[in-house]
């Protein structure tokens, strides 16, 4: 009989698995580090021979070109890192706005295919069958065509009360800035402490007795009125920039282009029907016996699903919600084909202008990389909030 | 106590009907009131929406390729741009006399892909099929031997090009994707350092921004004189990025095979390689043929974007055969309806097979 021995002391024949692991590893990166560098050296070579400088030190010098929209003033004589910015926030306002619509639409129409009515559960149904399976671009193309070609030219608008709708874009009522419109946000920012609050005493008050307070309306009143407060201890201005039909145009008001809207709209209507099956998933893993313990509580159809079935749902619904999120971020550098001036469209007019290929692919990547490491971070935490808490 | 005798009490009515056309509208549609309210709001858009629409799509919609007829007043959509343009969308720039090539070759890569999905064909032997299938792909498209004159790539364009980038894309990623897979499982440091950087890198960056790389950086990467065509560097490209998302779907099928599995090939003394490829592989790549179904559906849908490099495939060629004539410009709708219409059919029915083969693969564990 053989008495236990201790493990073997590690050899280091060739033969030995340590041994090996070591030399695949040094075999990787000593070819990774002579792929990098070959490139490198052919990119270096190649710029030379013709005559390409490089260097980021083009991003202070003027642009030279305008830019269609951009939240802050912005002229051809300021300097590219300028228009970098222009473009990113034009990103961003897509991105986050685009993220909010296609939260709504998705859980809508996910939730609308477990619906008793089966008009609503066949329209949904092809809903998603129809905007999953054309291309993404293709989307953002007809909906830039229908703007620009099939709507009223902007000296004849279709009207919607105040709202105008033109080849020339969408235009809006908004409120003249008065130190007024400060306040209230002072004051909404005051109402979402004190709901916040509220909601910490009512936990507590439900844990003590037993009483269910409640725990949604109250609190957005409390915003609400605290909002309003606000607003009026600033003396309530109520002057609103309207639009207004002028000659040949649109005037005044609050716009949107029709680029940012057709990007906007095609994201959006191309991602819920990607959000609208996660969410039909989720809520397909959660047990059958849920629901029908809910029913045998009294619960109606839609308590059934909001207070039972969604936040159980949720955990399996969030992480693939965040790659739909990711991936419509990375989608809206597809608006640099219907001219909108997002960050893709601004490198590619820079790298006409300064030929700096490599810097400019760079800086796309790594505002592409920074925000969606920014996405993921902000959906991990949300995540570890929403999981199960195991004690 | 008195006694009571057992009286009967009356009989309950008999049920309604549950079962035909009239329950089920009855339950569905207008089961109580709320769905009563939804169905006749639903109903009330759908008789104004739907109406119009056809009217404009069928009714009044001119279908010779006439353009007078399109631009009379009270004209429909007008189809006769796709009977017009047809040869152009469907081919791109690809010399007119010359389409029965991409024609015939585009015809025999469907039927290899068809094929492909069916159980009975994976084997070995589907391998060099491929390549060959392939090879006669590239032999006849390129030309330039057996009396074929030659046509360029960048002439190359509509569907066969669409089908050809999806296709070849997703063959190249796949060896990548099974490497960079297993790298990121493996237990030595640097490997899994280099996949994981890869997989996270390519996932974090849109794919226009690859092929942004592929058609400006490429050329600067390489040595002096030596010049790739643009179709094989956005080719290169596009299998790159589809190869670190399938990566992802391949590791997920090699974590789905069980510990006990591996625990089990160690017993037996089989080396890193025997385990993965005796015993890991296939029960992992079964696990993912829907995944990797799904990955191929979404570069289908991606091949769009090379337009934006000017390659003309289907959608570029669309934008390309109505952008050079003026009379036919204004039908863009109904071109782009049409394209829509062919990548819709090709998706869905790939979103079919990867439910059926979903369930195909997972009848082992229904038991």
């Amino acid at each position: 009989m053989s008495t236990p021995s201790s493990p073997p002391k590690k050899s280091w024949s060739w033969r030995s698995q340590a041994f090996r692991g070591l030399l695949y590893q040094v075999i990787a990166i000593v070819v990774v580090l002579v792929t990098v560098l070959y490139l490198a050296h052919n990119t270096t070579t190649n710029m030379k021979l013709r005559g390409i400088q490089s260097g980021f030190d083009f991003l202070s010098s003027p642009a030279g070109f305008d830019i269609g929209e951009s939240l802050f003033v912005f002229d051809s004589g300021e300097s590219y890192w300028r228009a970098y910015l222009v473009g990113f926030v034009n990103t961003l306002r897509v991105a986050v706005v685009g993220i909010i619509l296609t939260t709504i639409l998705g859980v809508l129409i996910g939730v609308g295919r477990f619906s008793r009515n089966a008009l609503i559960r066949g329209m949904c149904a092809v809903y998603v069958e129809f905007f999953r399976n054309i291309p993404v671009l293709l989307q953002l193309l007809m909906w830039y065509l229908l703007f620009t070609e099939v709507l009223p030219a902007s000296n004849e608008p279709l009207t919607l009360g105040p709202l105008f709708l033109s080849k020339g874009g969408l235009n809006f009522p908004i409120p003249e800035w008065a130190s007024g419109h400060v306040w209230g946000a002072w004051g909404l920012l005051a109402g979402v402490v004190a709901a916040y609050l509220y909601r910490q005493w009512a936990y507590r008050a439900f844990e003590a007795s037993g009483k269910v307070k409640s725990m949604f309306w109250v609190p957005v009143a409390i915003v609400l009125a605290c909002g309003v407060l606000g607003w009026v201890l600033g003396g309530a201005p109520t002057a609103l920039n309207m639009p207004v039909q002028g000659d040949f145009a649109v005037e005044n008001g609050g716009a949107l282009t029709p680029e940012y809207l057709s990007v906007l709209l095609g994201l959006t209507v191309y991602t819920a029907a990607f959000v609208s099956e996660v969410v039909r998933g989720g809520i397909q893993s959660v047990a059958l016996g849920q629901s029908e313990a809910a029913a045998a509580l009294g619960l109606s159809r839609g308590q059934t699903m909001r207070l039972v079935m969604l936040p159980q749902a949720l955990r399996v619904i969030i992480p693939p919600v965040t790659n739909q999120y990711l991936n419509l971020t990375k989608n809206s550098s597809l608006a640099v084909a219907i001219g909108y001036p997002d960050v893709v469209s601004i490198a590619n007019t820079a790298i006409n202008q300064t030929g700096r290929a490599v810097e400019c692919i760079a800086i796309i990547m790594l505002v592409y990389l920074s925000t969606s490491l920014f996405t993921s971070v902000t959906m991990n935490w949300y995540n570890t909030r929403s999981a199960i808490k195991e004690r | 106590m008195s006694a009571t005798t057992f009286e009967p009490i009356a009989a309950r009515p008999a049920p309604v009907k549950t079962e035909g056309l009239v329950a089920w509208i009855r339950s569905n549609l207008f089961g109580d009131w709320k769905t009563t309210v939804g169905t006749l709001l639903v109903a009330a858009v759908l008789l104004k929406v739907l109406p119009p629409f056809l009217q404009w799509a069928l009714f009044n919609a001119v279908w010779t390729a006439k353009f007078e007829l399109c631009n009379a007043e009270g004209a429909g959509a007008c189809w006769g741009v796709v009977s017009e343009k047809f040869r152009i969308i469907i081919f791109g720039r690809y010399p007119f006399e010359e389409q029965w090539r991409p024609l015939i070759s585009t015809l025999l890569l469907c039927a290899l892909l068809a094929g492909s999905c069916m159980r009975s064909f994976w084997k070995a032997w589907l391998v060099p099929l491929w390549i060959a299938v392939l090879a006669f792909f590239f032999v006849v498209m390129y030309g330039g031997v057996l009396g074929l004159s030659r046509v360029e790539t960048d002439r190359w364009g509509g569907l066969p090009l669409t089908i050809l980038l999806a296709s070849l894309s997703m063959a190249m990623a796949f060896p990548i994707a099974l490497l960079i897979a297993l790298g990121r499982r493996s237990k030595l440091p640097a490997i899994k350092t280099f996949c994981t950087i890869y997989v996270e890198l390519i996932r974090g960056v849109p794919l226009i921004s690859v092929l942004f790389m592929a058609s400006f950086m490429f050329p600067l990467l390489m040595p002096q004189g030596f010049n790739i065509d643009v179709l094989v560097r956005v080719l290169a490209g596009i299998t790159l990025f589809a190869a670190a998302y399938m990566a992802e779907v391949i590791r997920g099928g090699l974590q789905a095979v069980p510990k006990g599995q591996i625990e089990a090939a160690a017993t037996l003394g089989l080396s890193y390689w025997q385990t993965q490829r005796k015993i890991v592989l296939p029960q992992a790549l079964a696990m993912v043929v829907p995944g990797i179904m799904n990955n191929f559906i979404s570069t289908f849908k991606d091949t769009s974007l090379v337009t934006i490099v000017s390659l003309y495939e289907l959608t570029g060629a669309m934008s390309l055969a109505l952008n050079s004539d003026a009379d036919w410009r204004p039908f863009k709708i109904e071109g782009y309806l049409f394209i829509a219409l062919i990548y819709f059919g090709f998706c869905f029915a790939m979103s079919r097979y990867s439910l059926w083969i979903e369930k195909q693969v997972n009848k082992s564990k229904l038991r």
